[in-house]
């Protein structure tokens, strides 16, 4: 059976999500586009890669970003749980740097469901936890006309079969739209390497 | 009420001697005596007089450097302690007080027991002080400096008459004209024409004149009140649990806050001191996101606080104060979006107690075509959100500092290393020119004009590339989603 790609995404609410990959902050400024209220966008002080508002205002309005920066991944995983916790915000975004362990990444998910806001963690290739709902690998896909083409693949649900889809960026609504499902394209077996 | 020796009185209440003593200055490049003791004063010493000629008259003499703007915060507590006469208490000059006991001297016993009340209180205090009571402020001023006592309110003139003139308030130039004429006492200057006077010396000498003897009116301005925010408790028992001390706490906030709410204020900083039986003090410093008077909201804040103190051998004394408060008006409530807000702020404070409040930040925008400064990242705390963001040409949604590529061409390379990736380019869009701003001096932007490229990759990635024709060389700044 196949998961149906609007059972997945916009994220499950409540839940610790991960993803990785070069697409991953397109992934992430998707995500808070299809939020309500305000996004925490935590991130260590020393990456001197930031987040630009006049690139992802095409995806979301600035203002409702909210950036904490943290002088490490200690900090950043308190300040997302205290944040999960209070339920202020309905989306936590947090940039790690170094592994999970699986009572972290439990913990997350705990406070993700007390407070019913969601956890999207961006995390370094093959440093995620297993308490995770979902994990994704993300990556920009080459296409002569469109230039927000992304591959995205599920690579690890709880409550489903992964699958794998590509997404392009509708300007006008602000939204996701699935270009068509991966494999079914001519071209797939090259794009996918 | 007329200090006639504050600056060296408030040294002296501290550090009693019976040697002269003075306060020296530093005026115009010499030490001069700013103010002195009542022995150094019988030594021949006075007021201006140059320090190093009152050391060859005095060899006993001890000094200190005088400090002004102690001397004026003595003045200040003076005034509040003055209030305990009357509440219509303002500043003389820099060594006096003046007070309105008009309708309060009742309260002490009469006019002439509440002078003697006042004199016996600051004498005990150390204070040298002279007294001057009438119906006007300008005739209680010669009084209390000229003969000490009561004028009654009609025979004003009969009382401050005999006076030299100096005790007018005039200037000093003023004063030594009215000798040289041969007007020594007041009462020779009111017998005198009043245009004549006005005509020779100007009209300051008659206002004062007239100010003293009740036919001009002259207001007392009181000094105005602060507001305390703090607030205290003292247990008869010293206490160590944590429930006890938030239980303490919650009392304190309750107080304070309904002291806030009656002021419209809310806190932005809150300190709670802990004092230890063995004298010993803890400090608990809340910074808020905004501010507040919720003792509900504002409670829990202190928790974490309290929970790492040392409560040592027991704490039998809480001190709560707003150390920094602003103006919160009563607002209305009951609508769903401000409650959201409240919980955000209230995250916001809490996370920024532990990290630092100046590391939540918000993106405001900017007027500036250079990317690096098209946006301003603000304290969330001490923003607010602002929407107007210019429609703008694509940008990318990472943006990291410029990262050299192989190529001088002015066309985008076909292919490129970046990050160790080796690029192929597939489609490209540009050039758009950025010229840097020539009244900013950024070193980033030394290198001359870019002209930016929006390059795809065959491999994916979307990167923004640049190049600077006047120094030719490829960079890449940033990454479109």
């Amino acid at each position: 059976m196949e998961t149906a790609f609007a059972s997945c995404f916009p994220l499950r609410a409540a839940r610790s999500h991960e993803v990785f990959g070069p697409g991953a902050t397109a992934f992430a400024m998707f995500s808070a586009a299809s939020a309500a209220g305000e996004v925490l966008w935590i991130s260590e002080k020393w990456r001197s890669e930031q987040i630009f508002p006049p690139g992802f205002r095409r995806f979301t309005d600035p203002e409702r970003i909210l950036l904490v920066r943290t002088a490490g991944q200690a900090d950043s995983l308190m300040v997302a749980e205290e944040s999960l916790r209070s339920g202020a915000a309905p989306l936590v975004i947090a940039e790690l740097s170094r592994p999970l362990s699986l009572t972290t990444g439990r913990r997350l998910q705990l406070a993700a469901k007390a407070g019913e806001s969601t956890l999207l963690s961006i995390i370094p290739e093959g440093m995620g936890s297993n308490a995770a709902e979902t994990r994704w690998y993300c990556a920009p896909l080459f296409a002569p006309g469109d230039s927000t083409l992304q591959r995205w693949q599920l690579i690890k649900n709880k409550s489903g079969t992964s699958g794998m889809w590509d997404i392009g960026w509708d300007a006008e609504a602000r939204r996701v739209i699935v270009v068509s499902k991966a494999g079914q394209r001519p071209d797939s077996q090259d794009a996918a390497d | 009420m007329w200090f006639p020796r504050l600056a060296s009185d408030r040294i002296l209440r501290t550090q009693p001697t019976d040697a002269p003593f003075a306060l020296t200055l530093r005026q115009d490049n010499t030490d001069r005596l700013y103010c002195l003791n009542a022995r150094a004063g019988e030594q021949g010493l006075h007021r201006g007089m140059a320090y190093a000629d009152a050391r060859a008259f005095c060899p006993a003499l001890q000094s200190r450097p005088a400090d002004p703007s102690a001397d004026l915060r003595f003045q200040h507590a003076l005034a509040r302690w003055a209030s305990r006469y009357c509440p219509w208490v303002g500043l003389e000059g820099t060594d006096g007080l003046v007070l309105n006991v008009s309708g309060s001297a009742h309260l002490f016993g009469g006019e002439a027991a509440m002078l003697t009340d006042m004199r016996r209180r600051l004498n005990r205090m150390g204070l040298s002080v002279r007294t001057g009571l009438a119906g006007t402020r300008g005739a209680a001023w010669a009084l209390a400096r000229f003969d000490g006592g009561t004028a009654e309110p009609d025979r004003i003139l009969e009382r401050i008459g005999g006076l030299p003139v100096a005790a007018l308030r005039l200037e000093k130039q003023a004063v030594t004209a009215l000798q040289r004429l041969g007007i020594r006492h007041v009462a020779d200057l009111a017998s005198l024409p009043r245009a004549s006077v006005t005509r020779r010396f100007g009209p300051d000498v008659i206002l004062r004149l007239d100010q003293a003897l009740g036919e001009q009116p002259e207001e007392i301005s009181p000094l105005p009140i602060r507001p305390n925010f703090g607030v205290r408790m003292t247990l008869p028992e010293p206490v160590g649990l944590k429930a006890d001390v938030m239980a303490g706490a919650a009392r304190l906030l309750d107080q304070l806050c309904t002291r806030l709410r009656q002021q419209e204020m809310g806190a932005w900083i809150l300190c709670l001191t802990l004092h230890r039986v063995d004298r010993n003090s803890r400090k608990i410093e809340v910074r808020l996101a905004r501010p507040l008077r919720d003792p509900a909201r504002l409670l829990p804040l202190f928790e974490r606080g309290v929970d790492q103190m040392d409560a040592g051998f027991g704490i039998d004394g809480l001190r709560l104060e707003a150390t920094q408060v602003e103006t919160l008006p009563a607002q209305q409530i009951g609508r769903a979006s401000v409650a959201r807000n409240e919980r955000l702020d209230d995250l916001v404070t809490r996370i920024g107690n532990r990290i630092g409040l100046e590391n939540i930040q918000r993106f405001l925008p900017a007027e500036s075509h250079i990317p690096e400064r098209s946006y301003l990242i603000a304290p969330a705390a001490y923003s607010e959100a602002d929407g107007s963001w210019g429609t703008l040409r694509p940008r990318p949604v990472r943006l990291f500092p410029p990262e050299p590529i192989d190529g001088t061409a002015s066309r985008p390379p076909r292919e490129f290393r970046w990050r160790r990736m080796l690029l192929t380019t597939g489609h490209t869009r540009g050039p758009e020119r950025i010229a840097p701003e020539w009244w900013l001096d950024d070193s980033n932007w030394r290198s001359g004009l870019r002209d930016y490229w929006q390059v795809d990759t065959r491999q994916g990635r979307r990167l923004w590339l640049f190049h600077t024709p006047q120094n030719p060389g490829w960079f890449v700044q940033g990454e479109f989603a």
